[in-house]
């Protein structure tokens, strides 16, 4: 079981408070997209995804980016959508680097970890239904 | 992995260009973080009296490793020529672990993106990612 100290829940509360995801999620995901393109064999259904600025300005990218549900996402993952472990802790690296372009020097060290060690778990839970 | 492409290399070059000048900074933050984020990395330095962030041995030693960044993307034509004499250093003195090339990469990274949130681009990103990933090939090329 992870133990969270208090300062870690208020860093993760503040981050997430401050967020907004229709502007973080699209840019996460299209980065992901472009910084690692084998990962676009998932989205191959989602239309133009030729190079960089068609993957930004893709309506689908985008929608997709913004969606919350929790229910059942890690059998989703690995029953229906196949996607390849691996791929969370990709997505999770371009999170990081959009949430620390974002927040500049507020980002520190601290902050960083705490925020890697969030992703981290967030990951593990999304892996654990794989079998 | 995949080697750079000219494009890759105009990309690093255009975008060192602009941020060489704060390269002691970016070093030390680097070096900084992943020191606090990724506490196994502090056995390396355990001769160090403090490896607190902002720290006199951080700041010295951020500051090599970026010039060493420098160096190689002036040799970014054939980085395994270029870097020979760094990777003998890190084989067969500094021993270090080549897993932790690809930590101290992704917070360089990190710090890039904190830094210079508007020119570190995705397109940019992954030039960079390439060019770090295939520095540190370099760097493991004399390890056995």
């Amino acid at each position: 079981m992870v133990e969270w100290t208090e300062q870690e829940r208020s860093i993760i509360t503040s981050i997430f408070g401050n967020l907004d995801y229709n502007d973080v999620g699209p840019k996460a995901l299209s980065r992901c997209l472009i910084v690692y393109p084998w990962t676009q064999r998932y989205f191959a259904s989602f239309g133009n995804l030729y190079n960089a600025e068609a993957i930004k300005t893709n309506p689908n990218i985008a929608a997709h980016g913004t969606k919350a549900t929790y229910a059942e996402l890690s059998v989703l993952h690995s029953e229906k959508l196949h996607v390849d472990p691996d791929n969370f802790k990709l997505l999770a690296d371009c999170l990081t680097i959009v949430i620390a372009a974002k927040m500049g020097s507020a980002f520190s060290p601290e902050v960083q970890a705490t925020f890697q060690k969030f992703l981290a778990v967030v990951v593990s839970a999304l892996g654990r239904q794989y079998h | 992995m995949t080697s750079l492409s000219a494009k890759d290399k105009e990309a690093v070059k255009t975008f060192w260009a602009k941020v060489s000048s704060k390269a002691t900074d970016i070093g030390a933050d680097a070096l900084g973080r992943m020191l606090v984020v990724y506490p196994q990395t502090k056995t390396y330095f355990s001769h160090w009296k403090d490896l607190s962030p902002g720290s006199a041995p951080v700041k010295k030693h951020g500051q090599t490793v970026m010039g060493g960044v420098a160096d190689a993307v002036s040799k970014i034509d054939n980085l395994t020529a270029g870097l020979l004499n760094l990777s003998e250093l890190h084989a067969f003195t500094l021993r270090v672990d080549p897993a932790n090339f690809k930590i101290l990469s992704h917070n360089i990274l990190v710090v890039l993106a904190t830094m210079f949130p508007n020119d570190f681009t995705p397109e940019v990103h992954v030039a960079m990612d390439k060019f770090l990933a295939a520095l540190a090939l370099a760097l493991s090329e004399k390890y056995r």
